[in-house]
């Protein structure tokens, strides 16, 4: 029988929805599913994960050491915690990104990173060269499967009215001090978040400056969306680079993306791939956004873009 | 100080890579190959740390195919002082280029280990974490910015929340993330120069790590690929046509 351990991601106190999707990830491979909450003060995060359909038991542990989430902290907590686990999996956002290899090189084992698909239990498909190809990988049979969950593959599991019981650790491991938190600059609003948004509006290197790129943000108002960006975008510090979608940046699977000003390139198109409906907006007609874009419109999105902020009324 | 920077071959990004039809791999023959573009940042901020007084030497690194000899006269070209080719015919995963990894910096003791965050081709974004971990070292991811100071670094890492920054003890890992720097152009000079820089080959076997195989890959497929869609002639038919899938 499978046991699943999930590392929560938690931020301000809240869990991080991107835990959801490895709960139904972790449905699939089937077994008993638990999630670890490792934080300063775990209450609440530990009752919303006890909550998920499908969590069989919580396990907290309240330490101040992980009021950040500092990876060499958090990884020999995880690995005390996984003693008798089969498998443990975090999110592949930059939070699992950062500690599971930790996790798994301290453990002797490979890491499977981004799970798009569960084949069996240590049978994986995984996306290389930004997407281009899918790979399944076959992980050991006999050692525990350390593996990093592709967000945008897997929907939330929805909270329900249960709750798993949740039960206190007390983690006996020496934490480093070697590596110290010191500030988190937050480009905070009261917008959608780009990797949970069920719509996202983005811009590219076409809107030519930060004043401009304000058009953008006032249609993904209108919409009630969240806003991405082309590294282009970012690089020429039109806006900060959480926002950039893509193969090196967020992927993401909104329900509708709207592409404004961007090309297409592979490494973009790998971040939106599992989008429900793309609209392009380009003033390009050969631009390759179009060839995946649902919907296509040519013209010049300083046009366009007012124009379409006023049809929705 | 010394610093040890990952510097991996891998296929250029501009190639749209495809599946071969008998599902066994990739097309790799005649494909262009290139530095990996997270790599070369890697090896540009060693580069100015060095250019700033504060490192000394810098050593590039790669993993893989006995052909690697060019791809690593392009790092000196750029500036690098020397070259260390880890030799195997065999694919090299991460937790095994970690393992390399650690048995040159026991032998370098450098203060500063650099590599990607990803390597683009198998974009595991693996290796430099396993490394820290193995050295028993504090690691900073996805990094921005970075400064060095006396026996510490402070690192501004790109995470999903915005920017992180974190002061860790040296020596540490750091990975690089796309805004850290532009990496110089090589000049022909430098080429010239760089033909007479040393490049040490080991034979991965000879360090005392087996390159056997973690994650067997047993199949490659293409992605789904998206439906074509439709051209609309101006906004009017575009909020028609998102009004009809209920999307607005
Ligand atoms: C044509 C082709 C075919 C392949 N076929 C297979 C296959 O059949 N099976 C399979 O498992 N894999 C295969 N691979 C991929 C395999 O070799 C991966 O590159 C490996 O798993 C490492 O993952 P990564 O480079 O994405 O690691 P990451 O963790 O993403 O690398 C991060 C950083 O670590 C450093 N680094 C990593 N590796 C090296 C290295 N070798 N030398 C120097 N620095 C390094 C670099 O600084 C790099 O930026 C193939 C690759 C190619 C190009
Ligand atoms: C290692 C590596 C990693 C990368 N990772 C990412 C990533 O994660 N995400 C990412 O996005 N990119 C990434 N890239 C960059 C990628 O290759 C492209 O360079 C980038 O996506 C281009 O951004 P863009 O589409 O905004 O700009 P461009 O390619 O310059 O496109 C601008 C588009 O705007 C159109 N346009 C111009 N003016 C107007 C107008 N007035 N009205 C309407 N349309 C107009 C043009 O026709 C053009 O199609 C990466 C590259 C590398 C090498």
């Amino acid at each position: 029988m499978n046991k699943i351990l999930i590392v929560a991601e938690h931020q301000d106190g809240k869990l991080n929805p991107a835990t959801a999707r490895c709960v139904s990830c972790a449905l699939k491979i089937g077994g008993e599913i638990e999630v670890l909450v490792l934080a300063a003060a775990p209450d609440a995060i530990a009752r919303a994960a006890a909550a998920l359909d499908g969590v069989t038991r919580v396990r907290s542990a309240a330490n101040p050491a992980n009021a950040h989430a500092l990876a060499a902290v958090l990884a020999p907590q995880v690995i005390a915690a996984a003693a008798d686990f089969t498998h443990v999996l975090a999110p592949s956002t930059t939070f699992g990104k950062d500690l599971m290899p930790r996790v798994a090189a301290l453990l002797g084992v490979a890491q499977v990173s981004d799970l798009m698909q569960v084949e069996d239990a240590h049978r994986f498909v995984r996306p290389i060269y930004a997407g281009n190809a899918l790979i399944t990988v076959q992980a050991p049979g006999d050692q525990i499967v350390v593996a990093t969950v592709r967000t945008a593959s897997w929907p939330e599991a929805k909270a329900g009215a249960a709750h798993a019981p949740i039960e206190n650790l007390a983690l006996d491991v020496a934490l480093p001090a070697h590596t110290r938190f010191v500030a988190l600059q937050s480009g905070k609003s009261d917008r959608p978040d780009l990797q949970s948004a069920s719509r996202v509006v983005s811009g590219g290197r076409a809107l030519g400056s930060a004043e401009n790129f304000q058009i953008i943000y006032a249609l993904a108002d209108k919409l009630g969306a969240a806003v991405g960006a082309s590294r282009a975008a970012v690089d020429a510090g039109y806006v900060p680079s959480d926002m950039q979608v893509g193969q090196t940046g967020k992927i993401i699977a909104p329900a509708l993306y709207v592409a404004i000003g961007i090309s297409g390139a592979i490494q973009h198109l790998t971040g939106i791939k599992d989008a429900g409906t793309i609209v392009a907006i380009n003033k390009d007609a050969e631009a390759p956004i179009f060839e995946v874009a649902d919907f296509g419109l040519v013209g010049d999105l300083f046009k366009l873009v007012p124009e379409l902020q006023q049809a929705l009324g | 100080m010394k610093i040890l920077v990952g510097y991996k071959r891998v296929v250029d990004y501009n190639v749209r890579i495809q599946v071969k039809p008998d599902g066994s791999g990739v097309v790799s023959e005649g494909v262009k190959l290139s530095p990996n573009p997270f790599d070369e940042i890697a090896l540009e901020e060693a580069l100015r740390l060095r250019e700033q007084g504060v490192a000394s030497e810098v050593v590039i690194v790669a993993i893989g195919a006995a052909d690697l000899q060019a791809h690593l006269r392009n790092g000196l070209a750029m500036g690098a002082n020397r070259a260390i080719h880890v030799s195997t015919s065999d694919a090299v995963q991460p937790l095994t280029a970690a393992r390399v990894l650690l048995k040159l910096v026991e032998k370098e003791r450098p203060g500063l280990v650099i590599v990607g965050k990803q390597a683009i081709d198998d974009d595991s974004n693996q290796t430099g974490q396993m490394l820290a971990a193995l050295w028993d070292r504090p690691q900073a991811t996805f990094a921005s910015k970075v400064e060095i100071g006396a026996d510490k670094a402070r690192v501004t890492r790109e995470v999903d929340a915005g920017l992180e920054t974190l002061e860790v003890d040296l020596p540490a890992v750091i990975t690089t993330d796309l805004r850290l720097n532009e990496p110089r152009f090589i000049k022909l000079p430098d080429i010239m120069k760089a033909k007479s820089k040393p490049i040490e080959v080991l034979e991965l076997a000879s360090l005392g790590v087996s390159s056997g195989d973690h994650l067997k890959t047993t199949h490659y497929a293409p992605p789904p690929k998206r439906g074509k869609g439709v051209m609309v002639k101006n906004v009017a038919d575009l909020v028609a046509a998102l009004k009809n899938k209920g999307l607005v």
